[in-house]
């Protein structure tokens, strides 16, 4: 029973009142972060992490705050899925599709509710199953030795860059992209700059929060330049929310099995929540066979992409946590949060600071229970929030990030360097480049390329040696697969359109 | 179409460049003769590879914004940078202000709300940050002097110059 003597260990960090205190908060913020359309869970985060590390708090405290505010923005992402039909983050998409047919005819209410509880259900059945995998795994991954490693790492790129964009070459110069900037700087092994171009400013390298606020942030700000704000306002009206029982009742299989479904789509490195969210739907369709009736606001049809959804971000913590790899663009996110606060995710990360990783899973459990209660009887605030105009948000979260990424070295250069990647994070959605492989790029470089020097220096600079154990071929042969299956599965699998008007 | 090939070009050249840095690379004793140099070889490589079929295998062309709004975001864009620059010579209250009054303004053009959504910000931020966050080491006010704004200017002209 040695889950439960972690557990316990977990719990002492994560019930101390001021832990405890910050898990609320970060649910609070979370969901309100999630539910304003144009701040979605990888900005939200991003955009807090140098503040609170800023503020200094220790690696546990921080570590609770803001995967509360994660596990927060993934509830909140429904709200203005369902009262705007419009995604607070991409895995809300698919929410969309029933749900805010069902908030038109006058069930705006159930909507959220069921939602809520579906979300909790997917959310706690995947911390459970992270509390149960994530160990064995980090003991596997114990095995991994450069080569593996590197083909990790490839892997965890192609499956990205084949699911969840719908151009692979577009995805694969998002990832060079980003690989590309991870090499700037002094490298380590010589001392001598690399790639800077004489820059003094580039010895440093760049720093990835830098590029992260600036692709999901400050991009945002142009997005809705474009836009003039509009669609923003809300055509539905919320009137008393009661608790649907019968709805909650009807949808508990498809809970269960939308949350393994999620869950297991949240584990394959790179691919996320948004896979979670869409096959958990796509399965519950297919079940339900014509008579289900999916897009028109059934109930089945909101409790599965968000039960998906939830338990997704759940399984993403796991290659994260084990392996360093994170599975979706906020879990790199939260891959940035640890590498700021000096924690190298892995598999030593949990035989030498259980406390940390322990300690992350039950303020998980805890700040389940408090999304539960606050987003059930307190929705109507939170839908109070998606009333603050797009003119004072978009400023508004403009201005707190370059407080943030000031504060973390004082440089006008970052704050320019963080305006440049906003003009480009504009330009690669435009052109439906994705951007969450560039942000990987600038976190996983790095390793990836001290896996690959490692490798060749083993084997004497022995190409075959990157081949050369079986784990490291099944991880080739995934990633190969991974990258290439989707250009003939993607007649099958096209995304169903958001509802229009 | 366009937009592609045309992107698919900016990065194909852009590859080659980074191949050709790469290539230069200074090593030494300890880095051997050949490893800081493997990675971003192979990283151009494949860029390389990526942009050649973004250019004869383009998607079709995106919505582009009207000029009216490229000309709002290109103001914001230098808006931003000047904000970038201003920020610590002038402390937080007057740029932010300024900054987040324009941004207001590119969104919705009204002049009230604007206005309104500058000075709130700048002073409601000023509070939550100094105040309840205790940062008032980064969102300090400073008085703005005629030498600090020569300072910021002059870190400005290398990149207008550029």
């Amino acid at each position: 029973m040695d889950i439960l003597a972690d557990l316990a260990l977990g719990f002492s960090v994560a019930l101390s009142p001021y832990t405890l205190m910050l898990a609320v908060c970060g649910c609070f913020l979370g969901t309100v972060i999630g539910a304003l359309p144009g701040l979605g869970p990888s900005n939200g985060v991003a955009i807090l992490i140098p503040i609170t590390f800023t503020l200094g708090l220790d690696a546990t405290s921080a570590l609770v705050l803001m995967t509360s505010v994660y596990y927060g923005a993934m509830y909140g992402g429904r709200i203005s899925s369902i009262l705007l039909n419009i995604p607070g983050d991409e895995p809300a998409l698919m929410t969309t599709l029933d749900g805010y047919p069902m908030a038109k005819a006058g069930r705006a209410g159930d909507a959220l509710v069921l939602s809520g509880v579906a979300s909790f259900v997917g959310a706690l059945l995947a911390t459970i199953g992270l509390m149960l995998l994530a160990p064995s795994l980090a003991r596997v991954a114990f095995l991994f030795g450069p080569a593996e490693y590197f083909a990790l790492y490839l892997l965890a790129f192609c499956t990205l860059g084949g699911m969840a964009s719908n151009n692979q070459a577009k995805s694969a110069i998002a990832a060079c992209l980003g690989l590309g900037i991870a090499m700037i700087g002094v490298d380590a092994s010589s001392g001598l700059p690399r790639l800077t171009g004489g820059n003094l400013h580039l010895y440093d390298g760049v720093d990835f929060l830098v590029a992260i606020v600036g692709l999901f942030a400050i991009s945002e700000v142009f997005v809705f330049i474009e836009s003039h704000g509009k669609g923003s306002s809300i055509g539905i009206i919320l009137d008393k929310v009661r608790i649907p029982w019968a709805d909650i009742f009807s949808t508990k299989w498809t809970m269960l099995r939308a949350s393994g479904v999620g869950f297991i789509a949240g584990i394959l490195p790179g691919a996320g929540a948004s896979l979670g969210s869409f096959l958990a739907y796509m399965t519950e369709k297919s079940i339900a066979g014509e008579k289900g009736r999916f897009g028109t606001g059934v109930p089945k049809g909101i409790a599965a992409p968000e039960a998906g959804n939830n338990a997704a971000a759940g399984g993403a913590l796991v290659p994260m946590l084990t392996l360093g790899v994170p599975g979706s663009g906020t879990t790199a996110v939260l891959l940035a949060l640890l590498m700021t606060l000096n924690i190298t995710p892995g598999p030593t990360l949990f035989t030498e600071r259980p406390e940390v990783v322990w300690g992350l899973i039950a303020s998980l459990l805890i700040a389940n229970f408090v999304l539960l209660l606050m987003n059930v009887p307190m929705v109507k605030i939170f839908v109070k929030i998606l009333t603050v105009p797009a003119w004072v948000l978009l400023p508004g979260v403009t201005m707190v990030s370059f407080v943030g990424i000031y504060s973390l070295s004082g440089s006008y250069f970052d704050l320019l360097m963080m305006v440049g990647f906003g003009m480009l994070g504009y330009i690669l959605r435009k052109l439906d480049i994705p951007t969450v492989p560039v942000i990987l790029g600038i976190l996983l470089g790095g390793h990836m390329e001290n896996a690959l020097r490692r490798a060749m220096t083993l084997s004497d600079g022995d190409v075959m040696y990157l081949f050369s154990s079986p784990i490291a071929i099944g991880f080739w042969i995934a990633a190969i697969s991974g990258f290439v299956a989707p250009m003939f599965l993607r007649k099958i699998l096209t995304k169903p359109q958001a509802v229009k008007d | 179409m366009a937009s592609d090939r045309i992107f698919g070009l900016v990065t194909l050249i852009t590859a080659v460049a980074y191949i050709a840095a790469a290539t230069q690379i200074q090593t030494n004793f300890f880095s051997g003769q050949y490893l800081p140099k493997l990675f971003p070889i192979m990283i151009g490589t494949v860029a390389a590879i990526a942009s050649l079929v973004m250019i004869f295998k383009p998607d079709p062309e995106p919505e582009w914004p009207a000029t009216s709004a490229w000309i709002n975001m290109a103001i914001a864009v230098v808006v931003l940078a000047l904000y970038s620059v201003f920020l610590k010579p002038l402390g937080f209250i007057l740029p932010t202000a300024f900054a987040a009054g324009i941004i207001s303004y590119q969104i919705f053009p009204r002049k009230l709300s604007a206005l309104c959504s500058g000075v709130g910000l700048s002073l409601g931020l000023f509070v939550l940050f100094k105040f309840l966050l205790g940062l008032g080491n980064i969102v300090a006010y400073r008085i703005p002097t005629a030498a600090k704004l020569r300072e910021a200017i002059s870190t400005l002209i290398p990149f207008v110059g550029h």
